[in-house]
């Protein structure tokens, strides 16, 4: 069983290191993240989190407002958010 | 649907800019070809701009530029930034010797993305002798601190070879303590130069088995820490390397004078025919130049590649190697252990010899 990922603290301000963009590009067909020396494609979904991540929303704050504008339920919201954050924070494309 | 008989055209993602092949270095495993394009061959620094927006306009993301030693190039700051204004994130692959600090402080103003520096060894003397330049070692300490300074994300480049693939723990532990965010293990692979010292610098199976359960354990202690990338080198893997992402499926490079090739080492291959940005724009080149379209798709393979489920997984290998090994560039990459030659491949691994390395010289 793989162990569960440590919490994320709630006023956490994730953002993206420099080396590290979102883009949109029309030619690859979506969202794509830039970083040293690779690209990883972003689905809607983890783009609309990643373009939150200014360095000014804090996690909670990130989390309030998915869940507006998605309507959905704030514990899953928080679920995926903080594992999706962590990974991307383990490759080092985003700093907590 | 596609037209019968035509293959789908991709869109590339990543395009090697080669400014150079002057470089202070005479590593034995250089990548570049034996026979370099002199100083007075190289495109200026206007058509690298046009060339950098037509490469954005095709769908490029990344430009890496690499040479030889691109801080070689005395207009590199105008040329980085001529990446950067087309919208390309910008990579710098560099040994280091070469850019200067305030030659650095403009380049991060000019928008460079990253950095990439290439370490040729754990300690200094050894690193030293394996570049071919008293001193390289030295100077990539100091680059790298500049680097991590000014805040650009740095990635560390370790070539590993008989001579130091034991140290490979040492070389991560010089990357975290240099404050890389990501190492490369990078096992040098058979081309140009480093054909040519190939009996000098293959590493033994023990040693290569040994490499694979250091990079593992190494990828536990620092996980979250450093990103270490690695993959198992040619000769002594079962499946080949999908080459390039697939031949003109995901890269371009473009060489000092200008030529355009699917893989840097295309032109080892004899009868391929490359368009230059001299003469054509780099879409026309991307889709219709002999070269990019001459092993596209499948129609081109033999068995066993033909009819093999990973044929649009791995491409059937590299088709330079291909073409080295075999004299076929059409042959399945005799690394594939379903290739007919692949039994070659163990006993060109097995011929090890300690002889001088033959030092790359323009």
């Amino acid at each position: 069983m793989s162990k569960t990922p440590p919490a994320i603290a709630a006023d956490a301000r994730p953002r993206l290191p420099r080396g590290v963009r979102l883009v949109h590009s029309e030619a690859q067909g979506g969202w794509v993240l830039l970083a040293p020396e690779r690209v990883f494609k972003a689905d809607a979904v983890a783009a609309e989190i990643v373009k939150r991540c200014t360095g000014e929303a804090t996690l909670a704050a990130i989390v309030d407002d998915l869940a507006r504008s998605f309507n959905a339920p704030r514990e899953r919201i928080l679920a995926d958010v903080t594992a999706m954050l962590q990974s991307l924070a383990d490759k080092k494309l985003l700093e907590l | 649907m596609a037209e019968a008989g035509r293959v789908p055209l991709h869109t590339p993602l990543g395009l090697l800019a080669e400014l150079t092949h002057r470089c202070p270095l005479g590593c034995p495993y250089c990548s570049n070809p034996l026979a370099l394009e002199p100083r007075d061959g190289e495109l200026d620094a206007a058509t690298w701009a046009r060339v950098f927006g037509e490469a954005a306009a095709l769908g490029v993301l990344q430009v890496h530029l690499s040479g030889g030693e691109p801080g070689a190039r005395r207009d590199l700051v105008e040329i980085t930034a001529a990446a950067h204004d087309a919208g390309l994130y910008t990579n710098l692959i560099t040994s280091a010797v070469g850019i200067a600090a305030d030659t650095l402080h403009k380049l991060a103003d000019a928008g460079l993305d990253h950095v990439q520096i290439s370490i040729q060894d754990g300690a200094p003397e050894s690193a030293d002798r394996i570049a071919g330049y008293d001193g390289a070692f030295a100077r990539k300490r100091a680059l790298a601190a500049a680097v991590v300074g000014l805040k650009i994300p740095l990635t560390v480049n370790v070539v590993v070879h008989r001579a130091n693939i034991d140290r490979i723990e040492a070389m991560v532990a010089l990357a975290l303590a240099l404050g890389a965010g990501r190492v490369e293990v990078a096992h040098v692979q058979y081309y140009g130069w480093a054909l040519r010292n190939r009996a000098a610098l293959m590493p033994s199976a023990e040693q290569v088995t040994r490499a694979a359960t250091a990079v593992e354990r190494l990828r536990k202690r620092h996980h979250g820490e450093i990103v270490i990338d690695a993959v198992v080198p040619d000769y002594y893997a079962r499946l080949p390397k999908p080459c390039v992402g697939g031949w003109g499926r995901r890269s371009l490079n473009v060489t000092p004078s200008g030529k355009v090739l699917p893989c840097h080492a295309a032109e080892s291959i004899p009868g391929l025919e490359f368009w230059s940005v001299r003469e054509h724009s780099l879409a026309e080149i991307w889709n219709s130049s002999p070269a990019f379209n001459a092993f596209r798709g499948t129609a081109w393979m033999k068995e066993p590649c033909r009819s093999c489920a990973r044929r649009e997984v791995d491409f059937g290998g590299c088709r330079c190697q291909a073409f080295a090994l075999t004299g076929d560039a059409a042959a399945t990459d005799p690394v594939c252990h379903l290739a007919p030659h692949h039994a070659d491949v163990a006993a060109l691994a097995a011929a090890q010899d300690d002889a001088p390395y033959a030092y790359r010289h323009m």
